[in-house]
């Protein structure tokens, strides 16, 4: 096989991550089912950020002597920040989902459609 | 090569770990597995040379997100409609399939995994590399970068967590009128939408 | 499945997990300390930090019972803290300004711009911390006060 091609294996898994991710998100009707999707596609972005700060042979970007070779780390930096963002906004995804729960007794899509259709 | 290995090995359980969430039917068993498929990225960071972002992933992911998708299944149901699916499924694999197809077509002209020529590598990263333990004195680059060089943008990032927080005790908080007010609403109110 | 020990409901008949916890959450905020003032030299920072002793407070919140938690720590003293952090963050900027340099320039602070860059990464990183730890225990608790409601 090429050598070229294989060399982006970590990016093509991270897509297939992101697939999955986007599928759960859009075909299924449950709502914490579409939270966990959304979680599973943004991890998968969180992995292409790091394998693209990744270099061969290099350490983690912490000063250490007799080390020349560091990882890049500016990805490092906003995948860090975006990971707790990202846990509070899915504590707000949740906290809606809850009220939702409340206010129409089901998280299914199809059957708050129903009972919005009805009301 | 031993850390590709690591890499590949890692990757495939998370795909295979990712593609058990979606077919299963029990939310709990899913919310768990979902915790197992941070914890497995964390390892991932960490083996990509990110310790900084595999600790947090680690606390967060699979600590905290997996205590709050469960404490939202105990007050919703925890099991998911087993119904067949439905319309436009097909249209709807067609789309993320192109979305895939599409990306994966995009990193032909990425630069390979771990290249050190990459132009990622070769514009402000040096400049963080070599100067930061110099003009900040500071042994982590990741920590003098977040806090230093972009202290702006991190200050926007605590801003957001805030927010969140904030819209979280909009939506949910009761505590704030301490539990008294607490015996009324709730899930009486099924079917009647008075708002709308 | 999954209804017993999720939430608030203090699980009081389960003295492995209580004994455990009660072993397990002083080492971990003592870790999260560790992670918040070393984070200048090893992995860490406020953001993993605050995350880490959230998480013991939450896990505290679990074993004993959310009652327990919020005697511990106040709802009404984490919003202060939340509020805190976010404050001291920006305060740090604007003691910046003061000085005379720009927006969070740390450097002006002292009179060696190095030291001046410790002090404003450390009181940031404490501001991150503060901000982090209280949003997350107040995220659990409004969630875990929803479900005894």
């Amino acid at each position: 096989m090429d050598p070229i091609l294989f060399e982006r294996y970590p990016y093509w898994i991270a897509i297939l991550l992101m697939m999955i991710g986007f599928y759960t998100l859009i075909s299924r009707g449950n709502l914490i089912k579409q939270v966990v999707g959304l979680n599973i596609f943004q991890t998968s972005v969180f992995i292409l950020y790091i394998g693209l700060g990744n270099v061969e042979g290099g350490a983690a970007p912490i000063l250490r002597a007799g080390t020349d070779v560091y990882s890049n780390p500016l990805p490092h930096v906003l995948i860090l920040t975006s990971i707790v963002v990202g846990i509070a906004t899915t504590a707000l995804a949740l906290g809606l989902v809850v009220r939702i729960r409340e206010a129409y007794g089901s998280i299914e899509e199809d059957e708050i459609r129903a009972k919005d259709a009805d009301g | 090569m031993i850390e590709h290995l690591l890499v590949v090995v890692l990757l495939a359980f998370l795909a295979a770990t990712a593609i058990a969430v979606i077919r299963l039917s029990n939310l709990y068993a899913a919310v768990m597995l979902f915790g197992i498929y941070s914890l497995l990225s964390a390892s991932l960071f960490l083996v990509m040379d990110a310790p900084d972002v595999a600790f947090t992933e680690a606390a967060v992911g699979a600590g905290i997100a997996t205590v709050l998708m469960l404490t939202t299944l105990s007050l919703a149901s925890d099991r998911e409609n087993e119904k067949p699916l439905r319309r436009g499924q097909p249209l709807k694999l067609v789309v993320v399939a192109v979305t895939g197809l599409a990306l994966a077509w995009g990193t032909l002209d990425l630069p390979g995994y771990g290249d050190p020529d990459a132009p990622a590598h070769s514009h402000v990263a040096p400049r963080y590399i070599e100067d930061s333990p110099r003009a900040i004195g500071i042994d982590n680059m990741v920590t003098s970068i977040l806090a230093s060089y972009r202290g702006f943008d991190t200050l926007g990032e605590v801003a957001v967590i805030f927010t969140a927080g904030l819209g979280v005790m909009l939506l949910l908080g009761r505590t704030i009128s301490s539990g008294s007010r607490s015996k009324s609403g709730g899930r009486k109110h099924g079917g009647s939408k008075s708002g709308d | 499945m999954g209804e017993s020990t999720v939430g608030a409901s203090p699980v009081t008949n389960q003295p492995v997990l209580r004994v455990t916890a009660k072993v397990l959450i002083p080492l971990i905020m003592l870790f999260a300390l560790y992670v918040q003032f070393h984070g200048d030299f090893s992995p860490g920072g406020g953001f993993q930090a605050g995350v880490i002793f959230g998480s013991a407070v939450i896990l505290y919140g679990l074993v004993f019972g959310e009652q327990r938690a919020a005697r511990a720590l106040p709802p009404g003293l984490l919003r202060w803290l939340a509020c805190g952090g976010l404050l001291l963050y920006g305060g740090v900027g604007l003691a910046c300004i003061a000085s005379g340099g720009a927006f969070l320039e740390y450097g002006i602070l002292t009179e060696n711009p190095v030291d001046g860059q410790h002090l404003g990464i450390l009181l940031v990183e404490v501001g991150v911390g503060l901000t982090v730890t209280s949003v997350m225990v107040t995220i659990f608790s409004v969630f875990a006060g929803r479900r005894q409601a």
